[in-house]
């Protein structure tokens, strides 16, 4: 225990202020913990000015800050209290809020790393190119003729030189002249495609959602591609899958059922009791149901300043750490009684008749998860003293006369079968003698330092009995539009979804099966407290339960995990829920192997698993859930998506950060990678936009490396026809342009605009993502496909018009041809054969396309009789002078030019037709396993609401 | 989690979309580039529409093939003009200390240029304090042996055959890369103040008597300075030209040649040739070009059979046929 420096919040308290100032009050609380669960601070106050009266100074030292008090995401805790207004406790980094942040680190893309990869390749066969060559020069320059003939005698300067010396700056040379295969101008490309690329994801005008007047913000452009290759989705669930606003249902009280006649109509022209009386029942009854919403909640009235002289209740705005509350007090408005705030300790209410109720509040007994309902005890302005309470049917149920539950169970289970969750509301009446126990024991328990929760439950446990059943509640937690369907397409597409979330298990589970997450053939694995402590030893029962499940799952999957993401539509599918204290309790168990035995069974079930669904997660716990599955065999790619600020480190662990601009503010779109308005979009992001990036860069990055090998692979050969002379093969001009005219916007218009599929089929048939799982453009296969190809090319071109040079004349008039032209006709092959490859790659040709392919061709062209056109006066070597048009009034040089462009393609075109067979054959084998399952076949979308719930999922 | 669900009131609610049209609207532009809707082709490559690829290629280049190589088998009989040859083996034309061993611009004529030529001619730049024209390791190792035709009669005299000079170099290399230095109508005096290179016998202005044919416009000058690509190379010397449709430029006899040695090979293990050609619309003999298209042209046609029966055994054995992706 040590104090902690508090700061005092005054509001409206002027003439409080100067007394209150002089406490001194000292917080004692626990060493600053990030985990959000645990806080309780007692509160003491020191007393300085002896004019203080004492009750006030009473009021300051009952406070025990719980977590529940805590509120906000930059200060730590907001209390209303009647002296003091607020204590901030744990600021700026200290809050949960900055423990829970995780800092930014840079993040690289699946295909930069192939990049790097590649890159190390070439460098190498850079370095040997070099060696081979300074090697060989040396070891032909042994023979003395070879080494200086007498045509090409050596300085006397190149004479003096060390050998040494001549041999490093002869192998830097044979570098520069081969450096070329080291793609500089790719970056530069890739850069630039990232860059404009991410603008389409931007101009996508299915990202733009109507309700919040935005469309998708793409905020790093380094990861398109990366949206291609999503092994792992983690999600967040309220606001993510759900909309985060709750809504009032129906109610049933004492068995009669209640609905308002719409949902959608605004509360105004609700007032007046529009209420569809299914059953009448008595007024009484009725009235004291409502009364118990209106009360029996920690709802807070926020009024708005910024309006002068408005009524109050044009101002009022709700706010609770639970949106069920918000939307049952919300119910209560609709059906005439509206809670209008806390004054002075007393909860006012207006009733159906406009007339204003003011209850006395004495009690909060808040809600917890173990007790799964809270209660509120009043004095009613008449003296009589009643406890309302609220929660889970299962919690409340057990506390209630038994012959009141029957009629409510029914309208309980069919609500929960709907999905909604649902609410028992009970009361009894305290009297006046009872009531002073009472207060005695709660005030006590609040008090007490040492176990304090465990007196509190003891004391509520015995508050909360033989109570009488009023009526139960519906709540919706509305799913986001297509929340389902982008689900099960992501699922279809082979990744893996995982449900990060901070809430109930119970609430978490019936949203899953809600959104299709969970089937309702799907057999759930559960790992939670709850499954864990019927148990003495908890970590023996978890790793009894850990073997268990792996024992059924490898049953299930036996070793193919090669194609188990195949194997997922044909065998059972298991889904797995944890939650926040079992996994750390899998995590962090004590420091021995068997913590990391733990996390390996653990791991190996979570990836035989369709889905998972973890709740109770603190914000780090939720990043350290993505770091261990980052970490997994295969380094998986992971993309998380949320909405709140809970989220940000888990967005900003995983590979992707996806953001929803939803109503918890900004934080998580902007600490995203990308932000979109809606769940649902995520489908197109992943499927369409994703997929096509990733084709697009591995198509540019394998290009890239493909053109400047076959362009520098003649330039290779060509040193064993010159005497390992680093004479280069083409002209400087040609050397320069190649990769900055000549070949650069092709390949970039393709990278930006190239649709192999379309979009509409990407994404209507989601196991095409599956494809391009895995880097698969990038493997070592089509990476060698690629090499071997440009190898062949290379060849071709310059042996091609090597055996092309052995005449004595290629002209008509006998003339004869020299170097230059020998490389100009090499390169002018070249310059044709990559540019007719990417053209025979791109299944999009778009006005773009064909404008960027014909005119780089034809500025080609144009550029060769340009450049030999001319004596250029800044030129020492007029080398290029008219030998490309000369080059070009040979036959002979334009039927060899087309020979050789045409075999260099062959490979190409052969493959081609070769696929297409393979694939046809693959459809035929398809449609034949295809007509032997429609036997066997079953519904492949499953009806919403189709499922059933145990009574636990039905809980506050 | 601790977080704050802020729930406007019903009442002052209302719809959060305003109706009023001054709020900015931050949609898309629904153009078809941006939605990446451009109207495209998009060719699908099916066998269908390959294979016929084939079979067009293989039927031109067998021909052009054939065309090709009847062409070039004919060259041998001596019929139009005949072009003569020389060629040297082993030589590094092309070795970067040589081919760069030049000065253009000394050559297209630039008087400051002649008397002061670039550094890349070293070690043949100056010659006792002179500068050299044509400066350069590849002027100075101009060939300069002389090749003598004689058709030997039935008389004992040989007839020396007429072998032309001029029309061997590119039109553009004489007529505009290649230039004398201005001056008088005396090429000497245009050339003074310079030496011959080391290994020349004779200076740059006394290569020929023909006056348009003499100094840095010398064909046989010109050619040699074009660096051949490979070190077994060929080139052009003389023309023999046909003189009438009745006979043939080189009619059947006996043919003596006569060398005056100049140059030396041995040296560097050369071989020195000369070679008698016809050329024709495709050049010398070049059995590869066309040897080339007939065997891609039948491979082209063989594949084309191969791949047909192939797709035809999958369609016929396939109910579900046209599946194109």
């Amino acid at each position: 225990m040590k104090p902690f420096p508090v700061i005092l919040f005054f509001y409206h308290l002027a003439p409080l202020m100067e007394p209150v100032m002089s406490l001194q009050p000292v917080l004692m609380g626990n060493p600053i913990a990030r985990h959000i669960m645990q806080y309780v601070i007692p509160l003491h106050c020191v007393q300085q000015n002896p004019s203080i009266p004492s009750e006030q100074q009473l009021n300051v030292n009952s406070l025990n800050l719980t977590s529940t008090n805590l509120l906000g995401e930059s200060i730590s805790t907001v209390i209303v209290l009647r002296l003091l207004p607020g204590v901030a406790v744990y600021t700026g980094m200290e809050t949960k809020m900055a423990l829970n942040y995780q800092g930014k680190s840079q993040k690289r893309s699946a295909v930069e790393k192939s990049i790097n990869a590649f890159l190390i390749v070439y460098l190498f066969i850079l370095l040997t190119k070099a060696a081979v060559c300074t090697t060989l020069k040396y070891v032909w320059q042994s023979t003395p003729y070879n080494d200086e003939p007498w045509y090409n005698q050596k300085t006397q300067k190149e004479r003096e030189t060390l050998k040494v010396l001549k041999m490093f700056t002869d192998f830097l040379s044979f570098m520069v002249l081969f450096n070329f295969i080291i793609p500089v101008s790719m970056y530069v490309t890739v850069e630039m495609q990232k860059f404009l690329g991410s603008f389409f994801i931007s101009w996508d005008k299915d990202f733009y959602d109507e309700e919040i007047n935005e469309g998708a913000l793409v905020n790093t452009s380094d990861l398109n591609e990366e949206l291609g290759q999503v092994d792992y989705v983690f999600t967040d669930k309220t606001g993510t899958l759900t909309e985060n606003s709750m809504e009032f249902i129906e109610c049933c009280i004492d068995g009669h059922k209640y609905k308002g006649v719409t949902q959608e109509v605004d509360g105004l022209s609700q007032t007046d009791g529009t209420l569809t009386y299914f059953d009448k029942v008595d007024k009484n009854r009725e009235e004291l149901f409502l009364r118990a919403l209106c009360l029996c909640h920690t709802v807070e009235i926020k009024t708005n300043d910024a309006v002068d002289g408005a009524t109050e209740s044009a101002e009022l705005t709700y706010i609770s750490s639970s949106p069920d509350e918000i939307a049952l007090v919300k119910g209560a408005k609709r059906y005439g009684f509206t809670f209008l705030g806390n004054r002075n300790g007393y909860m006012r209410v207006e009733n159906q008749r406009k007339e204003i109720e003011e209850y006395e509040l004495l009690h909060t007994l808040n809600f917890d998860a173990v007790r799964r309902r809270m209660s509120v005890i009043v004095k009613t302005q008449e003296g009589d003293i009643l406890l309302f309470c609220k929660g889970a049917d299962s919690a409340v149920f057990p506390r209630v006369q038994n012959h009141e539950i029957e009629l409510t169970k029914v309208h309980v289970e069919r609500n929960a079968m709907d999905g909604y969750r649902t609410l028992c509301v009970a009361f009894k009446e305290i009297a006046p003698d009872d009531y002073e126990r009472i207060n005695r024991q709660l005030i006590e328990a609040k008090m007490a330092l040492q176990d304090r929760e465990e007196k509190m439950e003891k004391v509520f446990d015995d508050i909360e009995t033989n109570m009488n059943l009023i009526g139960a509640t519906a709540v919706e937690d509305k799913l986001q539009d297509q929340a389902a369907e982008t689900i099960e397409a992501l699922h279809a597409a082979g990744l893996k979804v995982w449900v990060l979330t901070g809430d109930k298990m119970e609430t978490a589970k019936s949203t899953c099966y809600a959104c299709r997450l969970f089937q309702t053939n799907t057999e759930l694995l559960e790992l939670t407290t709850k499954t864990i402590e019927e148990s003495e030893r908890k970590e023996d029962r978890l790793h009894e339960l850990l073997i268990e499940y792996r024992k059924k799952l490898l049953h299930e999957f036996p070793k193919s995990t090669r194609s188990f993401k195949k194997a997922w539509t044909e065998h059972q599918e298991y889904g797995l829920i944890i939650d926040g204290s079992t996994l750390s309790l899998i995590l962090n168990s004590s420091q021995d192997s068997s913590s990391n035995n733990y996390k390996s069974i653990f791991l190996q079930i979570c990836m035989k698993c369709t889905a998972v669904l973890c709740c109770r997660m603190a914000p780090l716990q939720k990043a350290q859930i993505v770091r261990m599955v980052k970490n997994l065999k295969g380094s998986p790619i992971t993309l998380s998506i949320g909405d709140g600020a809970n989220d940000v480190s888990m967005i900003l662990e995983s590979h992707v950060g996806i953001g929803i601009k939803g109503k918890e503010g900004r934080q998580a779109a902007r600490n995203s990678d990308y932000s979109v308005p809606k769940f649902k979009h995520l489908k197109k992001l992943l499927l369409a936009h994703g997929h096509l990036y990733y084709v697009r860069i591995a198509h540019l990055v394998q290009y890239f490396f493909y053109k400047n090998l076959c362009f520098i692979l003649p330039q290779f050969l060509y040193q064993f026809f010159c005497g390992f002379s680093q004479q280069p093969l083409y002209d400087a001009a040609y050397l320069t342009m190649y990769n900055i005219c000549f070949t650069s916007l092709p390949i970039l218009a393709y990278s930006l605009l190239e649709q192999h599929i379309n979009i509409d089929s990407l994404t209507s048939d989601p196991r095409l993502y599956m494809k391009i799982s895995g880097n698969a453009m990038l493997q070592l296969g089509p990476f060698l496909y690629w090499t071997f190809l440009a190898a062949f090319e290379g060849t071709v071109f310059f042996f091609g018009t090597y055996f092309l040079f052995q005449t004595a004349s290629l002209e008509e008039n006998g003339k004869v041809y020299g170097n230059w032209t020998f490389g100009t006709i090499v390169f002018t092959v070249l310059v044709f054969t990559v540019t007719l490859k990417l053209a025979l790659d791109t299944r999009f040709w778009t006005w773009i396309n064909h404008f960027v392919i014909w005119g780089s061709l034809a500025f080609y062209v144009f550029f060769s009789f340009f450049w030999g056109g001319i004596i250029w006066p800044f030129l020492k070597q007029q080398r290029m002078y008219f030998v490309f048009a000369q080059m070009l009034s040979s036959v002979s040089t334009w039927l060899a030019i087309i020979l050789l462009i045409f075999i260099s393609l062959f490979p190409e075109i052969l493959l081609i037709v070769l696929k297409n067979v393979r694939r046809r054959s693959a459809r035929r084998n398809l449609s034949c396993r295809r007509a032997s399952d429609s036997l066997s076949a079953r519904p492949s979308v499953r009806p919403l609401l189709l499922r059933t719930f145990s009574d636990e999922s039905n809980v506050l | 989690m601790a977080m704050n669900y802020n729930a406007k009131d019903e009442v002052d609610g209302g719809p959060p979309c305003a109706p009023g049209g001054t709020a900015k609207t931050r949609r898309p532009d629904n153009t078809a580039f941006k939605q990446q809707r451009l109207p495209a082709w998009q060719p699908i490559l099916t066998a269908g529409t390959v294979l016929p690829i084939f079979f067009i290629i293989g039927l031109i280049f067998i021909p052009i093939g054939i065309g090709i190589f009847v062409t070039s088998n004919n060259i041998r009989e001596i019929e139009g003009n005949v072009f003569m040859y020389y060629g040297l083996s082993n030589f590094y034309q092309n070795h970067r200390r040589y081919v760069k061993s030049r000065d253009d611009s000394q050559l297209n004529g630039d008087s400051s240029a002649l008397l002061n030529p670039s550094k890349e001619c070293e070690p043949y730049r100056r010659n006792e304090d002179k500068p050299i024209a044509p400066c350069g390791a590849i002027a100075n190792s101009m060939f300069n042996d002389t090749l003598e035709l004689f058709l030997i009669g039935n008389d004992s005299y040989p007839i020396p055959i007429a072998l032309k000079k001029k029309g061997i170099a590119w039109w553009t290399d004489k007529n505009v890369k290649f230039r004398n230095p201005p001056g008088g109508d005396n090429l000497e005096e245009r050339f003074k103040g310079t030496t011959k290179p080391v290994n020349w016998l004779k200076p740059v202005y006394m290569l020929d008597s023909d006056p348009d044919n003499n100094g840095f416009i010398n064909e046989d000058f010109i050619v040699w300075m074009r660096t051949a690509a490979l070190p077994t190379f060929r080139k052009l010397y003389r023309l023999i030209e046909r003189k009438s449709d009745l006979h043939p430029t080189l009619p059947a006899g006996r043919y003596s040649l006569n060398v005056t040695y100049n140059y030396p090979v041995h040296y560097f293990d050369g071989r020195k040739r000369m070679i008698l050609s016809t050329i024709s619309w495709m050049g010398g003999k070049n059995p590869f070009l066309g040897i080339a298209y007939i065997a891609v042209g039948s491979i082209s046609f063989l594949l084309g059979v191969v791949l047909l029966v192939i797709n035809h055994k999958y369609r016929n054995s396939s109910n579900t046929a046209d599946i194109t992706i």
